[in-house]
């Protein structure tokens, strides 16, 4: 399992990176992806609408269980991956291919960037799933 | 947490481990997807030694078997297998199991022996009971942590182990079994017995012999292509095929006639644990049932405990099981429903979270 220095975790097992401005890329981490197994589907229906840190913003189903996302920080969700999409791409299965690159989840615009500093770094995330 | 003799083999193919019933059990070795796949169209080994196995033995073997189970075990010859279950006097399930009736070699004249094959989960909860029970001439013998089962499923699961024994596989009928040599190991009960529809056998051997014939059934397999598989593609091939799962689709609560297995519930062979109430709720019928659904075109997957609603969005029940069908790559499930919407056909709503999913009732198997 990898977790790289550039991105902020969360206890749910999302991570974040910020990509300059307010704009940051939101996945599920490395860990996360092996928990649940291959994904055979991710929905996301929140596109366009702004939500608060903690809330959920889309779902996951692996053959054996399903789990539910949730905001890392607050902001507007911009993007859902179309190469997840279930109209698009389809690949679900990039996030347990991919979980940092390809099998990003949602792009967002960040409404209060100081929550940040509230995230953990790959260490802390490292230290909390051993 | 407790090992089977095959663990350390698990965690050196790098199988995904975590517990299950007190067990440390391989949940995946590639993907779900892959190894059920593999069971349905290959053959596939499970190590299942967590299951508990109990010997009766005694003059009065067949009076407590009937007692406890409510299948009827007098129609079962030396060498037969059959499917039953352990009913509470409530009317609810102790835990399904097996009986085999065993051959009576181990055994004094005018004696009788049979073996309960039960869940891991359940091993304390059924020894206590069945002892319980025990007003016979009668002894019983918990021999789970001595036993290791082993299952070879798949279409190619009788050629695969052919070399390896005499015993003339492929003309065994399901829900048979011999004692005999395999793989050299002396004693060995293989079972014409599986719990994935796809055919095969399971292998009980002493627990000391029981990592030394996996070697060897990988090495006979290695032909065929055979691979490990864990516990998330049993619950997937078991379910396609519509067999319970204690814990989740029957418990103490659930009585064998609400949950399909009527078939299992012989209210005609004599007194048993329960026996009343079922012949009552035959009689009667019952107010929910459990049945099958699949959700053809859907991606969400309906989960344990998921609501399920009528058309008018009243409550009707609640999901068992469910999962994403490998072999059919929709949705599939069981659940409680009201009796009225319980036939073919019927439509029914899973409640996903904030999504209502639609679902047609059907009769498993659903492949």
């Amino acid at each position: 399992m990898h977790f790289p220095d550039n991105l902020k975790y969360t206890e749910e097992h999302e991570w974040i990176r910020v990509e300059g401005g307010n704009v940051a890329y939101v996945g599920i981490t490395d860990f996360a992806q092996g928990e649940l197994g291959e994904l055979v589907y991710v929905e996301v229906e929140t596109v366009g609408e702004s939500l608060e840190k903690g809330e959920p913003f889309g779902t996951v189903e692996a053959v054996k269980t399903t789990s539910d996302m949730y905001m890392p920080v607050s902001g507007k969700i911009l993007e859902f991956n179309p190469e997840l999409n279930e109209s698009e791409g389809d690949n679900p299965t990039l996030v347990n291919e991919d979980p940092y690159g390809k099998g990003w989840i949602i792009k967002i615009e960040l409404s209060n960037p100081e929550e940040l500093e509230e995230l953990m770094d790959a260490e802390a995330y490292q230290s909390i799933i051993e | 947490m407790k090992n089977t003799p095959l663990t350390e083999k698990h965690i050196a193919l790098g199988a995904r481990m975590a517990e299950f019933a007190g067990y440390n059990m391989p949940i995946s070795y590639s993907t779900i997807t892959e190894e059920h796949q593999q069971v349905r169209n290959k053959v596939g080994v499970f190590d299942v030694s967590h299951m508990g196995e109990f010997i009766v033995r005694g003059r009065e073997a067949l009076n407590l078997v009937q007692e406890v189970t409510s299948n009827d075990a007098s129609r079962l010859q030396p060498g037969e297998a059959q499917y039953s279950c352990f009913p509470n006097s409530e009317g609810g399930i102790v835990d399904d199991c097996l009986v085999y009736r065993l051959h009576d070699d181990n055994c004094a004249e005018g004696e009788q022996a049979f073996m309960l094959v039960v869940n891991a989960s359940n091993i304390e909860k059924d020894w206590e009971w069945v002892n319980r029970h025990n007003r016979f001439d009668t002894r019983l013998i918990d021999i789970s942590a001595q036993t290791g089962l082993i299952a070879v499923q798949g279409p190619l699961a009788a050629e695969t182990l052919q070399p390896l024994t005499d015993v003339s596989l492929k003309d065994m009928k399901y829900y048979t079994f011999v004692k005999g040599t395999f793989a050299g190991a002396e004693n060995v009960l293989i079972s014409a017995t599986g719990y994935t529809g796809a055919g095969g056998f399971e292998l009980y051997a002493e627990a000391g012999l029981i990592a030394e014939l996996w070697d060897r059934v990988f090495e006979a397999g290695a032909a065929h292509g055979i691979k490990p598989i864990g516990l998330g593609a049993r619950d997937t091939l078991r379910l396609e095929m519509g067999y319970c799962l204690y814990g989740n689709d029957i418990d103490d609560t659930t009585s064998p006639i609400e949950a399909g297995l009527g078939w299992i519930t012989k209210t005609q062979k004599g007194n048993f644990i329960g026996r009343d109430i079922f012949a009552r709720q035959r009689e009667a019928g019952v107010s929910r049932k459990l049945v099958g659904f699949i959700l053809p075109g859907e991606r969400r997957v309906p989960r344990h405990d998921y609501p399920i609603e009528d058309a008018a969005g009243h409550t009707v029940g609640k999901v068992t099981s469910g999962t994403m069908s490998p072999s059919l790559s929709y949705p599939i499930g069981m659940g409680y429903v009201d009796a009225s919407l319980s036939a073919p056909g019927s439509t029914v709503y899973i409640i996903a979270g904030q999504k209502r999913l639609e679902a047609q009732v059907a009769k498993p198997p659903f492949v």
